[in-house]
């Protein structure tokens, strides 16, 4: 049996070089891959294409990665947090792809799951069509969006067991079930790692076939980006 | 005229009992507030939760459990979460009978823009290019005017879109009107708003038929 288990995030994220393109998993702050993210940003690796729903904030998530002008290329769908990104991509530093939430979260699986494109009707008429083909179903235009694969996927679980089998908490799961289907080495860091036997098979989130990697995070921070609560009556 | 949250409490007049229902960042998640009596919906966040409950107390906010808009919240019972792919299955796939979402700019003839300014703001579309492209039901919620006064409701959008002809009603702070083939057909007044004056606020079609009623809030 491989052995899938490796001791931290630095040994995780051995064989990521420069110019690789990273998938990373995570909704804002929610769900991201922070102890990997921190082993990037001391490897110095550079010139990243990172395919992930967000760009995080100035000094957490994936904006570690940007102050350190590590990456070189964002495919995101919303990156509104982030000043220094905003900076970055208004100077022509960084090259930025946009992309419709959904056709994104699609995209990504349909790279795991061995199809190759879709049609959507999500950004029809809009300029993100541009260039795309159209072809009409029920009578209704939809636009050919392509699947997406990755050097390496970076996912980040709840728990997990050494077999890479994992429970995501909460709406921390987002985007990581789908990046985990599409990298071509996928590493999961879990809060939790256990032994095979100890997770339910019927609540199994990721099955352990699409996890290369696995390892249980040093310590998580998981920073709320905007804490509303109410009033107690 | 309405303020924010009397444009809430109009829309939530338009939910129906046991709808599945999204709402956009800013005027449309006050519309959770303004649930009719006797109804009931199940509201839906795109980044994978049905059934979201209100922001939790003090104390018990969970990093791992938040809405579209990042936002701590809660779940209620019969709740469910889901990845981020099936969650716009939902949205796609038409299981999802309500949208309400924000926008910077609509046309009489159902465009919206509200994801993008040139050169200004570069945010991004987040899900809003999926929802307005699926959803059956699109009211989008804003003000009339822009901060600088101008109209909101054109005959085109100058700004580039998020997506074509769908868009079925809009609440304003000033009017309530439904998307035709003639333009904004105008149902209802905010109180004491004139029909002059929206006619006024408006740079889209406006069609005008017959006694404009008053918004019953």
């Amino acid at each position: 049996m491989i052995n899938k288990v490796v001791s931290d995030a630095d040994s995780a994220i051995d064989g990521i070089q420069d110019n690789m393109t990273l998938m990373l998993g995570g909704f804002g702050l929610c769900g991201i891959p922070e102890n990997s993210i921190g082993a990037l940003v001391k490897s110095g690796v550079k010139g990243l294409t990172c395919i992930s729903n967000n760009a995080g904030v100035d000094d957490f998530g994936l904006g570690l990665l940007l102050q350190g002008r590590q990456i070189k290329k964002m495919v995101s769908s919303y990156v509104g947090e982030n000043d220094e990104f905003e900076r970055q991509m208004l100077s022509g530093e960084l090259e930025v792809d946009l992309i419709p939430q959904g056709s994104l979260a699609e995209r990504c699986r349909a790279g795991g799951a061995g199809i190759p494109a879709f049609f959507t009707p999500a950004g029809y008429g809009t300029e993100i069509a541009e260039g795309k083909e159209v072809r009409e179903f029920n009578g209704k235009p939809h636009i050919l969006e392509s699947a997406l694969t990755a050097d390496f996927a970076i996912v980040k679980a709840w728990k997990g067991d050494t077999n890479g089998n994992l429970v995501y908490k909460g709406t921390a799961r987002n985007f990581n079930p789908a990046i985990a289907m599409a990298g071509k080495i996928t590493i999961a860091e879990v809060e939790e790692l256990v032994e095979p036997g100890e997770l339910d098979p019927n609540f199994i989130h990721t099955p352990g076939i699409f996890i290369q990697r696995i390892f249980q995070g040093e310590k998580y921070e998981k920073r709320i980006e905007q804490r509303t609560v109410r009033m107690r009556d | 005229m309405l303020d924010k949250n009397g444009i809430a409490k109009r829309i939530a007049q338009e939910l129906r009992d046991g709808w599945y229902v999204n709402l956009g960042i800013g005027i449309p998640t006050l519309v959770a507030n303004y649930i009719p009596e006797g109804i009931s919906v199940e509201f839906q966040s795109e980044n994978g939760l049905l059934g979201m409950g209100p922001f939790p107390y003090e104390g018990e906010e969970d990093a791992d459990m938040i809405n579209a808009g990042k936002q701590t919240v809660t779940t209620l019972p019969g709740a469910s979460i889901f990845d981020s792919s099936t969650s716009f299955a939902m949205i796609r796939g038409q299981h999802v009978q309500l949208t309400v979402l924000g926008a910077m700019e609509v046309a009489d003839n159902g465009d919206i823009a509200n994801w993008k300014i040139p050169g200004k703001m570069v945010k991004g579309m987040g899900g809003a290019m999926d929802l307005v492209a699926s959803a059956e039901n699109i009211i989008v919620a804003m003000m009339h005017a822009n901060k600088a006064g101008e109209s909101k409701l054109l005959t085109e959008c100058t700004l580039p879109i998020t997506g074509v002809q769908c868009v079925k009603k809009v609440v304003t702070n000033l009017a309530v009107m439904d998307i035709t083939p003639e333009g904004f057909k105008l149902l209802e007044r905010a109180p004491g708003v004139s029909v002059e004056e929206i006619q006024n606020a408006t740079a889209g079609r406006l069609v005008v038929e017959g006694e404009i009623p008053e918004m019953i809030l």
